[in-house]
């Protein structure tokens, strides 16, 4: 049977963008400092498809001019496409400006990042592990996950890559593994959970986007939210582990876990830039 | 079906070709028909172990580079009918040795071998790898200390990933704990991780202890396998090793300290 070829395909695609972050709710101060700094570099943009980043002017009541914005920027050769991290009045505005609206959960700047800096939190905050995969590619121009990035090609990892990325746009199925994850192994689960039901052994490595769960003692080093998502967690059955970090903010244990949660169950999340470690019911 | 067991480690000096050799005469003793390969290219030393390095004239490399027949190259023991070594060159490196070759010899050895020893040298690189590659079942030699024990489990982990059962989806690589140089007493004073130890960190069946033991210097030194030497703990702990290697129900021993006789501990005492 011959198929017809669709008239089009609609496919997950990600692409870098810049946030242009608003900082004031006086326009008249940011036309003139784009102007400013755009004087200098008047190619920079080249009609590149940009976002404004509101978060730092949603509280202020203010709704700013959308279609003047956009006509004076675009007089600067900057194209807005949409709107990130605003009130509901600002998006609502924004949108009857023609702008799109994206979701503002990973370039949102977080209290980590002070909007003011051009650095992401896992940079600006916390030094770097540079051969980990997936700090390397957290910069403000990164638009939610970068589909794009590569896993050097190292036989010890296991990486799950989706037959059709264009079914699932944002949801991968967990990775479990139930074999031993031995000293030198490096097992990532991109853009998913990651569940270890055996063993990790001090030098082993288990990275994840999202959250990660071992059910067996944990004696390596454990990285959720490897892309930045900070409210990625670790579950753990027995906490013994080297190295714990959650969105670039680690903790390396060169005494040990402390005492209250050595051992035993426990999980760890983000609170600010601070990793809280919490024993769990037996 | 015709055997590969790899004797591995990660680490060097643990112990890797003593137990080849007395593993696979061993294997010999029992009427299996045992060829012992040495892979450590450039650093032979089975054929010093068994005795037979006056006898190497050709050597795994010559057979790789297709210079002479396969059975030109094998040397048999003088201890065992049953046994044969392929020896290592001592004048190429590891490079020598690539994964056509070294499948095409384990072919060939199949056809007429129940057993194929290959001890493999140190390290993670080509050697070590051309040696697990083939592999149907592995002893991993340890040492009771934590450098030994987390090598043994990085070559644990390639083997469960890079094999070549591994790689072509098949059973995994059956896997065998073999502690080597235990010293019982210093466990207990310890000095030493025991064997529960070894095993809550590598987590796969334990083969057999051999006790440290002055014996094994002896024997390396004359050309003699360990387990040739009569009454030696050493010999006796081999003996078990291939026993329940072979499926025999054999209670471990050399685990706990020798409890000293009175007179012993009369004269420690003074």
């Amino acid at each position: 049977m011959i198929r017809e070829e669709p008239a089009f395909k609609i496919k997950n695609a990600n692409f870098p963008l810049f946030v242009v972050h608003i900082h004031t709710t006086d326009f008249d101060k940011l036309k003139s400092e784009l102007e400013k700094r755009l004087h200098q570099t008047p190619d920079f943009f080249s009609n590149a498809p940009i976002v404004l980043g509101l978060a730092a002017i949603a509280d202020s009541g203010c709704t700013p001019d959308f279609s003047g914005l956009v006509a004076f920027m675009l007089s600067l050769g900057m194209r807005a496409a949409g709107v990130v991290g605003g009130s509901l009045e600002q998006c609502d505005a924004a949108v009857r400006a023609g702008l799109g609206l994206f979701p503002d959960t990973p370039t949102r700047p977080s209290p980590l990042a002070p909007p003011d800096q051009d650095e992401p939190p896992t940079k600006s905050t916390q030094p770097l592990q540079p051969e980990l995969p997936g700090f390397e590619m957290q910069t403000e121009k990164t638009l939610e996950r970068n589909e794009s990035e590569k896993v050097s090609p190292d036989d010890d990892i296991q990486s799950i890559q989706p037959d059709d990325p264009s079914t699932e746009p944002h949801f991968r199925p967990t990775l479990v593994i139930d074999k031993p994850v031995r000293t030198g192994q490096r097992i990532y689960a991109k853009g998913a959970d990651l569940v270890v039901l055996a063993i990790v052994n001090a030098g082993a490595e288990l990275i994840a986007d999202g959250d990660i769960h071992i059910y067996a003692p944990m004696r390596g080093r454990a990285i959720a939210g490897a892309h930045g998502n900070q409210s990625a967690r670790i579950f753990v059955q027995r906490l013994e582990a080297e190295l714990i970090s959650i969105a670039g903010c680690f903790q390396v244990f060169e005494n040990g876990v402390p005492e209250n949660v050595r051992g035993k169950p426990a999980q760890v999340y983000l609170d600010g830039s601070r990793l809280i470690f919490q024993t769990l019911p037996g | 079906m015709p055997k590969v067991i790899v004797v591995t480690s990660g680490k060097g000096g643990v112990g890797k070709t003593t137990t080849s050799a007395s593993f696979s005469s061993g294997l010999a003793l029992r009427g299996n028909k045992t060829v012992v390969i040495d892979f450590d290219v450039g650093l032979r030393n089975l054929d010093l172990i068994m005795g037979c390095e006056r006898r190497v004239v050709y050597d795994i490399i010559n057979v790789i580079n297709g210079e002479i027949s396969l059975k030109q190259a094998l040397i048999k023991d003088k201890n065992c009918d049953n046994l044969y070594i392929l020896p290592a060159s001592q004048t190429r490196d590891k490079d020598a040795l690539n994964l056509e070759g070294v499948e095409r010899i384990l072919n060939e050895l199949k056809e007429s071998f129940d057993c194929i020893v290959c001890d493999s040298p140190a390290g993670i690189e080509s050697g070590a790898f051309m040696a697990m590659y083939f592999a149907d079942e592995a002893l991993v030699v340890t040492n009771p200390e934590v450098s030994s024990v987390r090598d043994s489990d990085r070559i644990l982990g390639i083997l469960a990933a890079k094999s070549k059962r591994a790689v072509d989806g098949l059973e995994p690589v059956k896997e065998h704990l073999l502690v080597t140089r235990y010293a019982p007493d210093r466990v207990e004073a310890g000095e030493m991780l025991s064997v529960t130890d070894i095993q809550e960190i590598l987590r796969i069946p334990l083969l057999g202890v051999i006790p440290e033991s002055e014996t094994i210097l002896q024997a390396s030194n004359s050309g003699t396998p360990a387990i040739h030497l009569e009454k030696s703990d050493v010999a006796e702990a081999y003996k078990d090793v291939v026993a329940r290697f072979m499926g025999e129900e054999v209670p471990m021993r050399f685990i706990t300290p020798e409890k000293k006789s009175f007179f012993k501990r009369l004269l420690g005492g003074l």
